[in-house]
């Protein structure tokens, strides 16, 4: 797949010049046009541009906001607001950036699942997956943090709750807890770093996104069947076929984000957060926004001591742990198959994976009490199960379905 | 396998069960005998707009009742005659500015009339004046109260707001907290002094007494205008939909700049299915 030929001619003298100093159009027309792909991508695969594209919307909206936000928290709740009465179009464009963090976790939620369903992080995928995790992990950091800047109710309580995580590491724990918040409570420093860091971390995203798509390039994409390209018979140039299926993909995407974003722009928030920031009043219910609620669940799920672990720490380790062991997920899963659509018993653990995760969820915000807390317990630990028993027994005791030979004879089949 | 089949059936279950038991507890556990009736607000639902005349009558509460304790910090006069709002002529905006005094160190006197680019002038110079005032409670600023408010509903109607873009608990708490009082208290509840009883307020001890009475507010009748009644349902509908326009005064352009986008977005999704079809019909198996 590396070593596709090239199509590339320079036409020009210029083009030529050009070629033998900064080969970037030969690279792009290798790249983003020529790209060999398997012609049987459906569209759970479009999720990647349209991941690109939120990105680019982030940052774009995110720029443009930044030019009128004041990070001070004297400031900060009214500079918000006047972003959305006063600058032009600026209740759209606040709108824009923050339901389109929702949009782009739900998004990289399906890419993720896409990818755990048919197998795309084992060999020779392990790094792409890996930097994927990645990018999940600074986009969860990104988006806690650019939650605290309009400096609400939730904003205050969700950054005290989540850097006071922190201090149940022993030892340092006190001291890294002060030396993220700038001081022994959230306050000005805590608001002005955030910032800095909500600035700097999508252009940290961006880079690790380069190198996600070099390590995809390398060995190519994976597809439903799981089946390696074998002949170009399977594949289709990247432009324009998934060119247009991509954008056609993302078109369909901005239609529910249109929706929130037009009329619904604050259903996904907490009302809450329309109450400034105040540290002498506790709002009853502290909770995250829903896309970081399934790992809050099971931070709050571990509400007992074992050994000489508190059940703090003991929560830390579990939350940290439920994102650490996606990074070992290649190792974890022997089995030869990638696709699920070929694996009998491992569906059926799968899917209950997807609705474990929907439930976990739902109880991030949840009370912590009665029947809640047991069933927190039950799906965390199937969240572990999961990926440390499930996966590495399948891979042993499971017999898979035969594989089609290629691609092609897939695809031909299925039209019969 | 069976086992495990089995084992997966009972987790099922078990989400299923969860989802279908009632939401989160909320603000309003404490009164679980009074639901929150919505009401049917001319700005909800997709289509809905503000009522001009509805806005200027709910301003003309929040001037003659709430203003006198409760701040409404981000709004400015000229505001008021703006697209979208209670549209006010900009000469009624002038005149009514000029009526209040705002202090400004950097004129003589200390004090000025206000002019349309001031903002509404708080009825307490500093927080503990507020308090002061107010048996310690703080009169919460009204200039987002609309939205930092809201009602919780159970498990499968919170999903269908997402389809219907409900967006008016907050209008809905405001109507229903301005019209559950009862004085006296009922028999048997013991109130802290100061505290009024409240049947949807959190507790039920709030320290707002009754602010609205039956003909409190003189609604004009213009020529051949049904006469609005003057009940403290009435002015709560009213005041609740102006203070939803102070939250979000843009909603009427918000509104219609999605119904372009959404008309673009259809279409133009519709051309790219019938360019991808096309594209994709010379490809082997497709």
């Amino acid at each position: 797949m590396a070593e596709h030929s090239t199509s590339y001619n320079p036409g020009t003298g210029v083009e030529k010049w050009l070629d033998e100093r900064l080969p970037i159009i030969r690279f792009s027309k290798e790249h983003l046009m020529d790209f060999p792909t398997p012609k049987n991508l459906n569209y759970w695969w479009t999720f990647g541009a349209i991941l690109t594209v939120m990105l680019a919307v982030q940052i774009v909206t995110g720029v443009v906001l930044a030019m009128h936000y004041a990070p001070n928290v004297a400031l900060a709740f009214n500079s918000v607001e006047a972003i959305r009465r006063d600058v032009n179009g600026g209740r759209i464009l606040q709108a824009v950036h923050s339901v389109g963090a929702s949009m782009f976790f739900f998004a990289i939620y399906v890419h993720m699942f896409r990818g755990l369903y048919f197998g795309s992080y084992k060999a020779p995928r392990e790094i792409l997956w890996m930097l994927g995790c990645l990018i999940f992990l600074l986009l969860t950091a990104t988006a806690f943090m650019g939650y605290v800047l309009p400096w609400g109710q939730m904003s205050f309580w969700g950054a005290t709750v989540i850097t006071n995580i922190f201090s149940a590491i022993p030892i340092v724990g006190d001291g890294i807890m002060q030396w993220l918040r700038g001081g022994f409570a959230v306050d000005n420093a805590t608001l002005n770093r955030f910032f800095s860091l909500h600035y700097l971390l999508p252009f940290i995203i961006a880079a690790v996104v380069v190198l996600h798509t070099w390590a995809l390039h390398v060995p190519g994409n994976n597809n439903p069947i799981g089946v390696e390209v074998k002949s170009s018979r399977d594949t289709v140039p990247f432009h324009p076929y998934y060119t247009m299926k991509d954008l056609y993909g993302v078109v369909l995407f901005l239609i529910p984000f249109a929706w929130f974003v037009f009329f619904a722009p604050d259903i996904l928030g907490d009302a809450s957060n329309y109450i400034m920031a105040n540290s002498q009043v506790t709002p009853t219910h502290i909770v995250p926004e829903w896309y970081l609620r399934p790992f809050y669940a099971m931070l709050r799920a571990i509400d007992f001591n074992v050994l000489f672990i508190d059940s703090k720490l003991g929560g830390v380790i579990v939350m940290g742990g439920s994102l650490l062991v996606l990074f070992f997920l290649p190792w974890l899963d022997r089995s030869k198959v990638r696709s699920g659509t070929f694996r009998p018993m491992f569906k059926w653990f799968y899917w209950l994976f997807v609705l474990n995760f929907i439930g976990l969820t739902y109880l991030g915000a949840a009370p912590a009490e009665g029947i809640y807390v047991i069933i927190a317990k039950l799906c965390t630990l199937y969240y572990f199960l999961y990926f440390l028993v499930i996966l590495p027994v399948l891979s042993r005791i499971e017999t898979p379905r035969p594989l089609p030979a290629s691609i092609s004879e897939s695809v031909l089949g299925a039209a019969h | 396998m069976i086992k495990t089949k089995s084992i997966c059936a009972a987790f099922v279950m078990a989400l299923a069960l969860t989802g279908m038991g009632a939401l989160p507890a909320t603000a309003q556990e404490a009164g679980a005998e009074t639901v929150i009736a919505k009401q049917a607000w001319t700005f909800g639902g997709l289509f809905g707009t503000y009522d001009k005349h509805q806005l200027q009558r709910g301003f003309q509460v929040f001037k003659e009742v709430c203003a006198s304790c409760h701040s409404a910090n981000l709004l400015t006069y000229r505001n008021l005659a703006e697209d979208g709002g209670p549209e006010f002529s900009d000469a009624q905006v002038k005149a009514l500015a000029a009526t209040y005094k705002i202090s400004d160190r950097t004129v003589k006197g200390g004090t000025r009339p206000a002019t349309p680019a001031d903002h509404w002038p708080p009825p307490f110079a500093t927080e503990q004046d507020g308090r002061d005032a107010n048996g310690g409670s703080l009169p919460p600023d009204f200039s987002v109260i609309a939205k930092a408010r809201g009602i919780e509903e159970p498990f499968p109607w919170w999903v269908l707001d997402y389809f219907t873009a409900y967006q008016e608990g907050g209008p809905d708490y405001i109507h229903a907290l301005l019209t559950s009082f009862v004085e006296p208290a009922p028999a048997g509840v013991q109130l802290p002094p100061g505290k009024h009883f409240n049947k949807i307020f959190p507790g039920h001890a709030i320290s707002m007494p009754p602010p609205l009475t039956d003909g409190l507010v003189m609604y004009t009748v213009g020529k051949g205008e049904q006469p609005v009644p003057m009940t403290v349902d009435q002015y709560s509908k009213d005041v609740s939909a102006f203070l939803m326009w102070l939250s979000e005064p843009h909603l009427i352009a918000r509104k219609e700049a999605g119904f372009r986008v959404m008309l673009f977005l259809i279409v133009f999704a519709g051309l790219m299915y019938l360019v991808k079809r096309r594209l994709w019909s010379s490809v082997e198996g497709h």
